[in-house]
C-alpha cells in the first residue's frame, strides 16, 4: 500500500462523532449529506418509475386503480424534480467539488450552506407528510383550476416546495460569492474550469426564478385555502395566470437541471480527451446565453392553454434561441474530442452517452417548440420521451460521469470499473429501449398520463416497460458496485485519472481544510499541451513511484 | 468608487429634507390625479408617479446612488426581469382573439356542435341518424 494508503487525516474521519457531523460546516461533508439524500431520492422516486412502467405493461388496470395511477405520477415527477434533480448536481457534487476547484478552504458563507441541506431536509420531510395524508394526483405542475378543487393533499405538498426553493435559494447565493470572493489568487475569470462557469450560470438562475417559484405555489396556497381568486375567472382572475407563474419559474428551472450537467460534461471530455477544451470562452459565455435566454421562452409550455397567439408566435419564435448556446457547446465538445488522446473510463463513457441523448432531447425540443408542430404533440408521449432525454439523458447521465469521476476524490476509493462500464451500457440500452420507444408511441396519439390506453399501442409500451427493468437493472449494479467500493474499494490516490485541476492535488479524501498548504496557481485548467503530469495509480504500481 | 463601499456615506440633512419634501408632493400629485379620468391611461400615470417616489426612496433613503455600484446593478436587474415577467404575459393577457376573435367569448351552452342529419339508406330502407363528421368523410369512399 504504502504511498496510495488512504490518509489518516481526511474530512471524513476528523472530526469525529455524529455531532460533528450534524453541525459541520465543511462544505465537503454537506455535500456528502446532500449526496446521501438526493441519491435516496433518486431511488424511491425511480422506483415509482419502475411501478409505473410495470402498470403500464398491459393496457388495462392490473394492480394499481386509476387514482393510485394519478398520484404515482405525480409522485414520481415531484420527487425527481424537486427532490432529486434540481438539488443534485449544485448542491451535492458543486458543493463538494466547487471550493476545491478554486482553491479555497470552504464556501463563503459556511453556516448557510448547513442551513440550506437543512432546510432541504424539512421540505422533503413536508413533502413527506403530504404523500402521508392523502397524496397528489395534479402531476408535478399543480395546474389551476384542477389543483385548486381537488381534495388531495396540494397544499402540504405546495409549501413543502415553497420550503425546498429556499434552500435552492442558499446554495445559489453561496456560489455566486464564493465564486467572486474566494478564487486563488492569479485565476481570473477566464482561468476558472469549466464546472465553475457552469454552477456560476445555474446560481443565477436559481436566485433570479426560485423566488417566483415561491410567490406562485403561495398564491395557489391562498386561493385554495382562502380563496383570493387571482386564479379564478368567476372573481376576475385568470386560470392561465397560474401557469404564467408557474413557467416563469419552472422553464429557467429546467435549465439550472441541465446547466450544471453541461458543466460536469466541458470537464469529463477536456480531461478524458487530455486535450485543452476547444473554445473555452464560447462554453463559458453559452452557458451565461442559457441562463439569459431561459427567461424569455417560458410561454412554449402553454401554446394549447389558451394564451393569446401573438404571445404563442413570439414565444415559439424565442425559443429556437434556445438552439444556439446549447449547438455551441455540443460542437465544441465534439471538437475537443476530435485528435484527443480520449480514453473511455467510465467518466468518459457516460459523457459520450450524454452528447448521444442530450443531442437528441435537444433537437426534439425544437420540434416541441415550434408552434404548428406541438399543438398536435403537445401532452403526448413525445414531450414525455423529449424532457427524459434531456433530464435523464442528459442531466442524470452527466450526474453519473460526475459522480464516477470525483467518487474518488470523495470517499478515496476506487470501484470497479469493469462493472461500472458493464452498468453504464445497460443503463444506456435500458434508457434508449425506455424512451426512444415513447417518441414513436407520442407521435402515434398516445397521451401522456393515461392510465389504460388502446390495444394498438400496447407491443410499444410493453417494449418501453421492458427497458424500464432493464434501466433498473443497470442502477442496481452500479448501487451493488459503489457500495462495494465505499467498503473495501482499492484506495485512489491523489489523482487517480491523470488530469489537471486543483481538486486533484490535494489528497483523496481532502482533509478538512482542503489543502494541506496554500495552493499556488501555476497552469490553466485545460493545459495539457504544456503540463505533464503523473497519475498516481500508475505511480503505485512502480517499484520507485515519483513524488 | 470602491471607497465607497468601505466608508459609511453621511448625507447632509437638507437632502433628507428635500427628498422627503419631494415624497409628500409628489403624494399629493398622487391624489390630485386621481381625481381625474385619463382613461386607459389612469395606471400608467400612476405607476410613474409611484416608480419616481420608488427611486427617490431607493437612491437617497437607501443610499443606492452612493453604494458600489454592484448593487444599482442588481436592483436594476431584478427591475428588468419583473419587467420582462409582466410585459410577456401582458402580451398574452391583452391580446387574446387578435388572431380568432372568437376565442375570447363565452361558450355558447347551446351551440349545435354537430348537424344532425337525417339520410335515407336505400338499401335498407332504414332511416339512419349520422352527424355531419361522418357524412363529411363518406364521399371520399
Amino acid at each position: 500500500m504504502g504511498a496510495t494508503a488512504i490518509p489518516e487525516y481526511n474530512f471524513l474521519r476528523y472530526p469525529k462523532g455524529l455531532k460533528s457531523w450534524l453541525l459541520t460546516q465543511d462544505h465537503k461533508r454537506i455535500g456528502v449529506m446532500y449526496f446521501a439524500a438526493i441519491m435516496f431520492f433518486f431511488f424511491v422516486g425511480g422506483l415509482l418509475a419502475v411501478i409505473l412502467r410495470t402498470e403500464l405493461f398491459s393496457n388495462r388496470s392490473s394492480f394499481m386503480s386509476s387514482d393510485t395511477y394519478n398520484q404515482f405520477f405525480t409522485l414520481h415527477g415531484a420527487i425527481m424534480i424537486f427532490l432529486f434533480i434540481i438539488p443534485s448536481i449544485p448542491a451535492a457534487i458543486g458543493n463538494f467539488v466547487l471550493p476545491l476547484q478554486i482553491g479555497a478552504k470552504d464556501v463563503a458563507f459556511p453556516r448557510l450552506n448547513l442551513a440550506s441541506w437543512y432546510i432541504y431536509v424539512v421540505g422533503a420531510f413536508v413533502c413527506l407528510f403530504a404523500i402521508v395524508s392523502g397524496g397528489v394526483d395534479t402531476g408535478w405542475t399543480f395546474y389551476t383550476p384542477y389543483s385548486t378543487t381537488t381534495s388531495t393533499s396540494v397544499v402540504s405538498m405546495t409549501l413543502g416546495v415553497f420550503i425546498l426553493g429556499f434552500s435552492s435559494i442558499f446554495t445559489g447565493l453561496n456560489f455566486i460569492v464564493t465564486i467572486h470572493k474566494l478564487r486563488v489568487p492569479g485565476m481570473t475569470w477566464f482561468r476558472m474550469p469549466l464546472m465553475v462557469w457552469g454552477l456560476y450560470a445555474t446560481a443565477i438562475i436559481q436566485v433570479l426564478a426560485t423566488p417566483v417559484l415561491g410567490i406562485t405555489l403561495l398564491l395557489l396556497i391562498l386561493e385554495k385555502l382562502v380563496g383570493i381568486g387571482i386564479f379564478d375567472p368567476a372573481m376576475g382572475g385568470d386560470p392561465v395566470l397560474f401557469q404564467h407563474f408557474f413557467w416563469f419559474y419552472s422553464h429557467p428551472a429546467v435549465y439550472i437541471m441541465i446547466l450544471p450537467g453541461m458543466a460536469i460534461i466541458s470537464e469529463l471530455i477536456a480531461h478524458f480527451s487530455h486535450r485543452h477544451i476547444f473554445g473555452y470562452k464560447a462554453i463559458a459565455f453559452s452557458s451565461l446565453g442559457i441562463a439569459l435566454v431561459s427567461f424569455l421562452v417560458w410561454g412554449h409550455h402553454m401554446f394549447v392553454s389558451g394564451q393569446s397567439e401573438l404571445a404563442a408566435i413570439v414565444f415559439s419564435f424565442l425559443t429556437f434561441f434556445v438552439g444556439i448556446p446549447s449547438g455551441i457547446k455540443v460542437f465544441n465538445w465534439m471538437m475537443t474530442l476530435y485528435k484527443g488522446s480520449i480514453e473511455f473510463k467510465t467518466p468518459m463513457l457516460y459523457a459520450l452517452s450524454f452528447l448521444f441523448l442530450f443531442t437528441i432531447g435537444g433537437l426534439t425540443g425544437i420540434f416541441l417548440g415550434a408552434l404548428p408542430v406541438d399543438v398536435h404533440l403537445t401532452d403526448t408521449y413525445f414531450v414525455v420521451a423529449h424532457f427524459h432525454y434531456v433530464m435523464m439523458g442528459g442531466t442524470v447521465m452527466a450526474l453519473l460521469g460526475g459522480i464516477h469521476y470525483w467518487w474518488p476524490k470523495m470517499f478515496g476509493r476506487m470501484y470497479n470499473e469493469f462493472w461500472a462500464k458493464v452498468a453504464c451500457v445497460i443503463i444506456f440500452v435500458g434508457f434508449n429501449m425506455t424512451f426512444f420507444s415513447q417518441f414513436i408511441l407520442g407521435t402515434k396519439g398516445m397521451p401522456r398520463r393515461y392510465h389504460n390506453y388502446l390495444d394498438q399501442y400496447q407491443p410499444l409500451h410493453a417494449f418501453s416497460s421492458v427497458g424500464a427493468w432493464v434501466l433498473g437493472f443497470g442502477f442496481l449494479i452500479f448501487m451493488i458496485y459503489m457500495i462495494h467500493s465505499l467498503m473495501r474499494g482499492r484506495p485512489a490516490g491523489n489523482n487517480p485519472w491523470g488530469v489537471l485541476g486543483f481538486e486533484w492535488e490535494t489528497t483523496s479524501p481532502p482533509p478538512p481544510e482542503n489543502f494541506a498548504k496554500d495552493p499556488v496557481l501555476s497552469h490553466g485548467p485545460y493545459d495539457y499541451d504544456t503540463v505533464l503530469i503523473q497519475r498516481s495509480d500508475i505511480a503505485a504500481q512502480r517499484p520507485v513511484g515519483r513524488a | 468608487m470602491s471607497a465607497n463601499a468601505q466608508t459609511h456615506h453621511i448625507l447632509p440633512i437638507r437632502v433628507y429634507l428635500a427628498v422627503g419634501t419631494a415624497l409628500l408632493v409628489l403624494t399629493a400629485v398622487t391624489v390630485w390625479v386621481a381625481g381625474h379620468d385619463y382613461g386607459e391611461y389612469n395606471l400608467i400615470v400612476a405607476m410613474i408617479i409611484a416608480a419616481v417616489k420608488a427611486s427617490l426612496v431607493a437612491a437617497y433613503f437607501m443610499h443606492l446612488r452612493y453604494d458600489n455600484k454592484v448593487y444599482l446593478a442588481v436592483f436594476v436587474g431584478a427591475l428588468l426581469f419583473l419587467a420582462v415577467f409582466i410585459i410577456l404575459t401582458m402580451l398574452d393577457t391583452l391580446r387574446r382573439g387578435d388572431v380568432n376573435a372568437i376565442e375570447t367569448g363565452p361558450i355558447d351552452q347551446n351551440a349545435v356542435i354537430y348537424q344532425q342529419q337525417v339520410i335515407d339508406t336505400s338499401h335498407t330502407g332504414a332511416m339512419k341518424s349520422v352527424d355531419s363528421a361522418s357524412t363529411h368523410t363518406s364521399p371520399a369512399k
